[in-house]
């Protein structure tokens, strides 16, 4: 516990580790698998992504043109990304904001 | 006068990062005996396994635990790739020890920071948690996401390290090594440390072995066991040293818990300086045959055991998951026998419990 009482002083002059959320908000790496969203121009409907889904959160229908997502089932994988032909699904890096 | 009575501990306690029932039947402040009561947190996930595809069962080991998540996925991709007869790139095997020793990492530190907040030492904790958040920054860096990685396939790895990345982790992990001593030494030093757990639940390395404890529980009371021996995915080719103590009680789990902290940083730099060029994954066709596999791996707490079974078909016939914590409960129940119920959170947190893996 002694030689814990230095990172006391050490403490005093260095900055403070946390951030004022949500005045100050953390920036997120490049690459992070956050909310996934479609550019809808492109999407063919083909349904590759509701078939390869694990928690089943999406769902395609050809007539009428929708493809709609459960946020609250979405286990944020990539699985969708990654088998779209059209590559047109996105993971944005942002998650949803707490108050959606 | 002796009276007996039962106390149950748990399953919501302060000390308890998850929920399980230990039924401790007390002769005044001794216990004389301990019941585990399990099935809180039961998912059923074996059974899910069999409903989905094989690839995206990938994706529901990861989630069996929320600490080892990626060893979890390494294991089952690892077991499917030897069902398949899939040859791994040697980069991705590199890629994966990486993963894996962040993973462990990250668990040691958390186990060691409540282990600490057990005993009433709140700065420690706390310090010891805001090392570990570096380690998670690492891997979100590098993965795209901070616990559940989700970069595992089988056949390889999605993502790959940059040699800026890799040049970022060097650093961060030098940070973190510069770090460790200081909190090592309030753990390992401390007076009032050492009385909380010398001679504490303590473990002799027979009845370890006949109670077939694994991991840093074992490791701790004398017994050499740690899958990473035998060189799965790239631990071959990293000079790995195994960290065994002798005196099997629970500053003894500690000990080998901050020492592997050191042979993981170790580990994971080695990987990162030796990792060789090349593909991260290849394509893998077909579906896992009619045959069975039995997949092993070193998790934080132990060796983890994945039982598949395939039928030619894109499900698999059956997914048996043995996790570390359910064979280390036998050593548990033997150490709370005999012990002073002031000292049952301590013995409790020093298995490393982790009943999500448990019960899956």
């Amino acid at each position: 516990m002694v030689n814990l009482i230095n990172s006391i002083f050490r403490k005093l002059t260095s900055r403070t580790e946390c951030l004022k959320y949500p005045f100050e908000k953390r920036e997120l790496p490049e690459g992070t698998r956050g909310r996934i969203d479609i550019e809808i121009d492109k999407c063919t409907f083909c349904g590759a992504c509701e078939k390869r889904c694990p928690s089943n959160a999406l769902k395609v229908t050809r007539d009428p043109k929708s493809w709609t997502l459960n946020p609250y089932s979405c286990i944020i994988c990539g699985y969708c990304i990654e088998v779209c032909p059209k590559k047109c699904i996105i993971a944005h890096k942002e998650h949803y904001s707490p108050n959606v | 006068m002796i009276r007996r009575n039962t106390i149950p501990f748990g399953p919501q306690h302060p000390v308890l990062p998850e929920p399980i029932q230990l039924h401790l039947v007390m002769e005044n402040e001794k216990i004389v005996q301990a019941l585990p009561a399990v099935g809180y947190v039961h998912r059923g996930l074996e059974k899910i396994a069999e409903k989905k595809d094989f690839i995206q069962d990938v994706y529901l080991a990861e989630r069996i635990c929320g600490i080892c998540s990626f060893i979890h996925s390494q294991n089952y991709c690892q077991g499917i790739e030897e069902l398949m007869k899939v040859q791994v790139p040697d980069r991705a095997k590199y890629l994966r020890v990486i993963w894996a020793e962040t993973h462990r990492i990250h668990s040691h530190l958390l186990i060691l920071g409540l282990l600490a907040d057990a005993f009433g030492f709140e700065n420690l904790f706390m310090r010891l948690w805001k090392v570990r958040e570096q380690i998670l920054n690492i891997m979100e860096k590098t993965t795209g996401a901070r616990v559940i990685l989700g970069v595992c396939a089988i056949g390889g790895v999605k993502r790959d390290i940059t040699p800026e990345l890799s040049e970022y982790v060097l650093r961060e992990l030098e940070s973190v090594e510069k770090q460790l001593p200081e909190l090592a030494d309030s753990l390992l030093k401390d007076y009032s440390v050492k009385q909380r757990l010398i001679g504490v639940g303590v473990l002799p390395k027979d009845k370890a072995h006949e109670l077939g404890a694994v991991g840093p529980v074992a490791r701790a009371s004398g017994l050499r066991m740690d899958l990473r021996e035998t060189g799965y995915a790239a631990y071959g080719d990293l000079d790995f040293k195994m960290v065994v103590e002798e005196a099997g009680d629970c500053y003894a789990r500690t000990v080998v818990r901050v020492k592997e902290l050191y042979t993981s940083l170790d580990l994971v730099r080695k990987a990162l300086q030796r990792m060789p060029q090349g593909p991260i994954s290849v394509p893998v066709r077909g579906s896992p045959p009619a045959d069975e596999v039995l997949a092993r791996i070193e998790q934080p707490r132990g060796e983890l055991n994945f039982y598949i079974r395939g039928n030619g078909t894109r499900n698999l016939e059956r997914f048996r998951v043995r996790t570390p914590t359910f064979a280390n409960l036998p050593a548990l129940l033997h150490q709370l026998t005999g012990c002073e119920l002031a000292d049952v959170p301590v013995i409790a947190i020093c298995i490393d419990p982790c009943i999500s893996c448990t019960e899956r």
